[in-house]
């Protein structure tokens, strides 16, 4: 079975029609990512596949765990899901390193110590093991992004769920970021991310999925949807990112 | 008619000033108990609690504290029950302290963004964990500033108990200007001890809003 199977995925907001009947497998190791307009319903997946927010039908499993509404099977849940936010969303009062351990304690009863050297060993995964008394706002943009994949790592998930995690970013810090995600997905991760990087996309992703008003429009292999677009839509997208790029 | 010195109405001010103390203590401390387990209510996801926490709130900010002081003293008369003067201003001043407590930390609670309960929630953190290890001890840093600000109006509000014949400063102070014919001085004192009680509160509130800054 895949690793996250999705089907028939339906989602509104009152009267508004977000997410239309989306069916998706994704298999362990794939690295999806999710392009399309803003509004287009991209971060309100991702929020249903870790049940932040509630679909109105359809079926989502994540390593055969069901995405239910009762708090106790969507804390199982999301044992396995780790998500990662545009705006970070560190804890500002704590440290990067407590940043990384208080879900060990509390959710996996880890003791102190142990959860330390988890979160330790996690942040120096992404580089920063050197920070790990830093508080937040002392870490630069870039940092605090890291810090937020180590803290989601420590609680050793199958599957990564990033929503446009450089978009916050200025320019200069977005490569640092990309990297720490280049290299788990080399070791293997299991990531669906939105993101407006499209050849970070191009070089890196086994698959790229379009959205469009709802609904999975297109998806396919890097190399063919970006070099040969066959709905109007994408072509439209796709056309005016590219322009959006050498305009910059 | 006997005369004061200065001294004598001084040291009658400052024994008058022990029960305003105490009863700005008590009405902080049982109100603040009563207006976290109110708060807890409103921020509650099930309407049958959190709709009686929210209207228990608004009703008593809807109504004079002179009144609920005056229902719970006289109220009880009515079933030949007699409240003693410092129970009623205790227990009006407990209500109505928790209510106004509860809403300040509710609104501190409410300001922790959103992205906090939901990156906690994304760690399996479970809502109550959430709230416990990442919402309130941010709250609670923004709430000390408005909460030690609201214990300068508690202190005020206890001279409405003078009303009701409990001899804290206030009362102690109309006794006196009845005795000495000097309301000027005796008034005057009372304002003077009403500041020493209330300044370094507010103090503490400003300073605090700098020192609890959650982003420092
Ligand atoms: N909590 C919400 N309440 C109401 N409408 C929402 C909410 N979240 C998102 N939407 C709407 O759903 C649509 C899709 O939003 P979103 O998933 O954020 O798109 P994207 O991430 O692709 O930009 C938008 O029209 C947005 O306004
Ligand atoms: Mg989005």
């Amino acid at each position: 079975m895949s690793l996250v199977k999705i089907e028939g995925l339906c989602k509104s907001f009152g009267g508004l029609e977000v997410l239309r009947d989306i069916s998706l497998d994704v298999e362990r190791g794939e690295v999806i990512a999710l392009i399309g307009k803003s509004g287009s319903g991209k971060s309100t997946f991702l929020r249903c596949i870790n049940g932040l927010e509630q679909m109105n039908s359809g079926t989502i499993h994540v390593d055969a765990e069901p995405v239910e509404a009762d708090e106790r099977k969507l804390q199982k849940l999301r044992l396995k899901v780790g998500m990662i936010f545009q705006q970070f969303n560190l804890f500002p009062h704590l440290t990067a390193l407590d940043n990384t351990a208080l879900a060990l304690r509390v959710v996996k009863n880890m003791s102190a110590a142990e959860a330390r050297a988890v979160g330790l060993a996690r942040l120096e995964k992404v580089g920063l093991g050197h920070r790990a008394d830093s508080r937040p706002h002392q870490l630069s943009g870039g940092q605090q992004q890291r810090v937020a994949i180590a803290r989601a790592l420590a609680m050793d998930p199958v599957v990564l769920l990033c929503d446009e995690v450089t978009s916050a970013l200025d320019p200069e810090l977005v490569e640092e970021v990309l990297q720490v995600i280049r290299r788990l997905a080399e070791e293997g991760m299991t990531v669906i991310m939105v993101t407006h990087e499209m050849s970070f996309a191009r070089s890196v992703c086994s698959r790229v999925v379009f959205m469009h008003e709802g609904r999975l429009h297109e998806m396919g292999h890097p190399e063919e949807v970006f070099g040969n677009p066959k709905t109007p839509e994408l072509r439209q997208f796709l056309g005016q990112t590219a322009s959006a790029a050498t305009a910059e | 008619m006997t005369d004061f010195t200065l001294q004598q109405i001084i040291y009658a001010l400052v024994l008058g000033a022990r029960w305003t103390v105490l009863l700005s203590l008590s009405a902080f401390i049982l109100g603040g108990i009563l207006g976290l387990v109110l708060m807890l209510g409103t921020i509650s996801q099930r309407k049958w609690v959190k709709l009686p926490a929210l209207g228990f709130i608004w009703l008593v900010q809807a109504t004079p504290l002179l009144m609920q002081l005056f229902l719970i003293f006289f109220g009880p008369a009515l079933f030949g029950k007699d409240v003693p003067a410092w129970m009623a201003a205790c227990i009006a001043l407990t209500l109505w302290s928790s209510a106004y407590l509860a809403e300040i930390w509710r609104g501190s609670v409410l300001a922790v963004q959103k992205g906090q309960t939901e990156a906690a929630l994304s760690l399996a953190m479970l809502r109550g964990q959430a709230l416990r290890y990442v919402v309130l001890p941010q709250a609670v840093r923004m709430a000390l500033p408005p909460t030690a600000g609201f214990m300068v109006q508690i202190v005020k509000s206890t001279a409405l108990a003078s009303i009701v014949g409990f001899t804290e400063l206030m009362k102690t102070g109309n006794i006196l200007s009845n005795v000495t014919l000097d309301p000027f001085v005796v008034y005057g004192l009372v304002a003077i001890v009403y500041f020493c009680l209330c300044y370094p509160l507010s103090l503490v509130s400003r300073k605090m809003e700098t020192v609890f800054d959650v982003t420092r």
